[in-house]
């Protein structure tokens, strides 16, 4: 006979309802699906389990919720911190792996908040972006690292055309699945790419029928479970990524829990209603860089060479010869993903200790290619936690010719990173196959508000560079000479290859 | 046409002399500053050419540079003649500064072992006491590299290649050596001083050439250095820059992964190199290259007929690394196959370009400000090429292009 073992956990989070200002009309008691919030003897009470999603506070007519953040109830101990003890006890509790969702929570990882741009002054002319031309077109793929010219002084087009893909600025949506994420998040998203044409990943689990009409601006994902990939969904799309690994949880693969899998999700990924799709760790077919070649070549032919093929991996420590590895077996693109990228179900271990964070990651990647010869070859995309248009500048100046952004795109459509996407119950109706709650997302309002925020970005963008003087952003990737050094550790700027802040040009 | 080297030397400019000048700390006068890594400036440039093929005296060029005072403050000068050597017309030319005669022994010693050396002799300097010291000693030597060693067919270069492997060596080296110039049929006469002060030192009025580039500076952040002055040289491209390459950082690593070494640590420099990398290496045509390095905005570039569009984005895209970004104005010169003067400015010209051309159409002349033209031509008419635009004039071919033609013509695909 089993003993019962399971011992509450000090709450983390209450909503405080003003009952004077209460209208008693029960709507946060339909907001929150955790249940936390009960009608009872003439008042609105809570109880145990808030996530702070906020989802009350947002549907409160009468404004009268606050979510407050508890005291933490454990006695003071400078190493055991509240955060350790919850985990001890919550594991105590199951016997499990600890389970989270969204980036990294670990505050000694934030690179980006240690560097600073530079800009012109004298010397050069700054350029204002609303009275001259700012570039940000960027192209993905392969470049051939010479243009042929034949040997009486033809340029021959022809042979070294390369497929690319277009986008109007360096900024890809990463790639969320449906699935991890409802029908109307997803459409939202592919909305929002299509209008500001740039691209957007589609995350593993195929594409619904529906999404179609988006297809040139997605970037297809091809990850260990194959789930939904068929050649007709090959050809449609702009460009192919081969995941390898995640930010989140690097050496791990996809998990959706069978609950999340259902009517629609079922279809789109081909597997029968109500299983967990489980994506295994490795590709079962690529034990070694040589077997990752032969599905390039596979997914190349498959497409009759007319989409770029890319790869995707983790930053993790020996990313830099991880990634001339994949050039050479003949990907067209590389996207690295760092430490603090986010996930929707993912081992709180490995989210929190394991890979590298993404402004290391992709420097080293962009130094080792550049002494391997291969830079001029290929198309560096890097994403795990761009939060700002300040987080990309400097990213791109670190060596990235594309950015890749998930959680911040979430962020627009409403979530507040409550961290709780792998139980399937988010309330904005985002990270849930609920139906109940998937109709609270609004795809024209999220798709509108994700076009907005890449907008600004951009806008941001441009000012930045006019500001150093740069009127294209290629002129940026890369650029270390524009980025200084300012945090603890000059130990870091020495292998991102910055100079420290208040070394000038000489 | 070099007119001998019989002018006395004076007592105090004996090789044997270099050591005992005070030395305050280090010198600077020909090894890389170590503490100054990278220098800005913003400059005059001129040029002129003859494409009748007759010569052009130094002191043209002088009076030309020196016009447009208001350009340098006095950190750097420079001029580099083409058509200069006609009767070693074959063999490379490497003009050395060396701070001692030592230097100059390990660096013979190390030219030796890898090519023929057919001639040498020192380059007649003058004194100039409004100059500070110490001095460089200049050599040059014409050389022929040795092809045939196992030295040579280790490196798996071509004959070119390994001239500028050899240059990148040199300057790379802590070895109180710098080579400035190393084309065939061409050589570099540069220092630290105004553009008067240079012209003096070398006696700049004794040569003649087919064409001339010169060029003063005004850098804002600047020791002393004699070989980071322009023209910067390699084989036979000279560059002379005025501007600020704000994608320094971007093209470095293309030249780098090209393997060129960036020893000058001055934007100017990675500019000679891109040149070099895809004129003569990848061949591209001057109006190709050109667009690479200064190229059209996209939403022009979607203006173009299908097919130059086609081209117009596989340059952008490809040589992405190449794109000069930041103001200039540049001069750039090459002896091979024929002596060629390009002109280009950037896609906004946010410097200043203006070209000349005399009556009979014989000498062609471009410079920052029109006073330089109008000092040496005073019935030349004068031109503004357009942003980005290259012009190219050429020996016995007359003006190639003038900048204002479409951005392709004479391309062919």
């Amino acid at each position: 006979m089993s003993v019962q073992t399971v011992v509450r956990l000090p709450e983390k989070y209450r909503p405080v309802v003003d009952h004077e200002l209460c209208l008693r009309c029960k709507k946060c008691v339909r907001a929150c699906s955790y249940e936390v919030l009960e009608f009872k003897d003439d008042r609105i009470r809570p109880k145990p389990g808030c996530v702070a999603c906020l989802r009350c506070v947002y549907e409160c007519p009468a404004q009268c919720i606050t979510v407050k953040e508890m005291e933490p109830q454990f006695a003071h101990h400078a190493v055991f911190d509240p955060v350790l003890r919850r985990s001890i006890i919550a594991q105590s509790n199951s016997g499990g792996v600890l389970l989270s969702s969204c980036g990294a929570n670990v505050e000694y990882m934030d690179i980006f908040s240690h560097l600073l741009l530079d800009a012109a002054q004298v010397t050069n002319p700054s350029i204002d972006p609303l009275r001259e031309p700012v570039e940000t077109r960027t192209y993905l793929g392969r470049r051939p690292g010479k243009v042929t010219v034949t040997d009486d002084g033809r340029i021959d087009l022809q042979s070294s055309s390369t497929p690319l893909v277009v986008m109007d600025m360096p900024i890809m949506i990463g790639h969320i699945s449906l699935g991890s994420i409802s029908y109307n998040a997803q459409a939202a998203l592919f909305q929002a790419a299509s209008e500001l044409n740039i691209v957007a990943g589609t995350g593993e689990g195929g594409l619904h029928a529906d999404f179609y009409k988006h297809s040139k601006n997605l970037c297809a994902e091809v990850a260990s479970g194959r789930f939904g990939v068929t050649s007709h969904y090959l050809k449609e799309v702009s460009s192919v990524e081969i995941k390898i690994g995640q930010g989140a949880k690097p050496g791990h693969g996809g998990h959706l829990p069978g609950e999340k899998v259902q009517e629609l999700v079922s279809q789109t990924r081909m597997i029968p209603l109500g299983t967990d799709a489980l994506s295994p760790y490795p590709h079962h077919d690529i034990y070694s860089i040589e077997d990752l070649q032969q599905l390039i070549s596979v997914l190349k032919e498959s497409t009759e060479y007319q989409v770029p093929v890319g790869v995707k991996i983790a930053a993790v420590h020996n990313v830099g010869a991880i990634a001339s590895g994949i050039v050479r077996a003949g990907a067209d693109f590389i996207t690295v993903d760092g430490l603090r990228g986010g996930t929707g179900s993912a081992p709180r271990v490995i989210r929190d200790h394991a890979g590298m964070p993404i402004e290391i990651a992709i420097s080293a990647v962009d130094q080792r290619l550049q002494e391997e010869g291969l830079r001029d070859k290929v198309t560096l995309c890097a994403s795990g936690s761009i939060r700002s248009a300040a987080d990309m500048i400097k990213c791109i100046a670190l060596g990235a010719d594309v950015v890749g952004v998930c959680t911040a795109a979430m962020i627009a459509m409403g979530c507040t990173v409550c961290q709780q996407c792998h139980r399937g119950m988010c309330t904005w109706g985002i990270a849930t196959q609920r139906q109940d709650l998937v109709g609270r997302l609004q795809t024209p309002v999220a798709a509108q508000r994700v076009v907005n925020l890449f907008r600004a970005w951009n806008e941001e963008l441009k000012e930045m560079l006019g500001a150093m003087g740069i009127d294209s952003v290629e002129s940026l990737v890369g650029n270390r000479d524009r980025l200084r050094y300012i945090g603890p550790n000059p130990r870091i700027a020495e292998i991102l290859g910055v100079k420290h802040s208040g070394e000038g040009w000489g | 046409m070099l007119q001998g080297n019989d002018g006395p030397v004076p007592a105090s400019w004996m090789a044997s002399d270099f050591d005992a000048y005070p030395q305050q700390g280090r010198s600077y006068v020909v090894d890389i500053p170590h503490r100054h890594k990278y220098r800005m400036g913003s400059c005059g440039i001129a040029g002129c050419i003859n494409t009748d093929g007759s010569m052009i005296s130094g002191s043209k060029i002088e009076k030309m540079i020196t016009t447009m005072g208001e350009r340098e403050n006095g950190l750097g000068a420079g001029f580099v003649c083409y058509g200069l050597f006609p009767d070693y017309a074959d063999e490379y030319c490497l003009q050395v500064l060396y701070e001692s005669d030592q230097s100059r022994a390990g660096l013979e010693e190390y030219l030796s072992d890898r090519a023929y050396i057919i001639k040498d002799e020192k380059v007649k300097t003058v004194a100039v006491p409004t100059m500070k010291p110490p001095f460089p000693l200049v050599w040059r030597y014409f050389i022929r590299p040795k092809t045939n060693t196992e030295s040579f067919w280790r490196k798996g270069l071509d004959e070119e290649d390994y001239m500028v492997h050899m240059v990148m060596q040199i300057n790379q080296a802590d070895n109180g050596a710098f080579c400035v110039s190393s084309g065939k049929n061409m050589a570099v006469f540069k220092g630290s001083g105004y553009a008067k002060e240079i012209a003096q030192f070398y006696d700049i009025g004794r040569y003649k050439g087919n064409m001339w580039l010169s060029h003063s500076r005004f850098p804002t952040n600047s020791p002393g250095w004699w070989a980071g002055s322009h023209p910067i040289s390699i084989l036979d491209w000279s560059i002379c820059h005025n501007g600020e390459i704000t994608s320094y950082g971007v093209n470095k690593k293309l030249v780098e992964m090209a393997g060129y070494k960036c020893s000058l640590l001055t934007d100017s420099e990675v500019i000679t190199y891109l040149w070099d990398l895809l004129v003569r290496r990848h061949g591209l045509p001057i109006p190709a290259a050109s667009f690479a390095m200064a190229p059209w905005y996209y939403k022009d570039i979607d203006r173009l007929d299908e097919q130059l569009r086609q081209l117009a984005l596989q340059l952008r895209i490809t040589y992405k690394e190449a794109f000069l970004n930041g103001p200039f104005s540049i001069l750039v010169g090459r002896s091979e196959p024929n002596v060629t003067m390009i002109a280009l400015a950037d896609r906004k010209k946010l410097r200043p370009l203006v070209m000349g051309v005399s009556e009979d159409g014989n000498s062609v002349f471009a410079a920052s400000e029109e006073c330089a033209i109008k000092a040496v031509q005073k019935d030349a008419e004068t031109w503004a090429p357009k942003a980005g635009n290259p012009v190219v004039v050429r020996l016995g071919e007359g003006i190639v292009r003038r900048g204002t033609e479409a951005p392709f013509q004479g391309v062919r695909l």
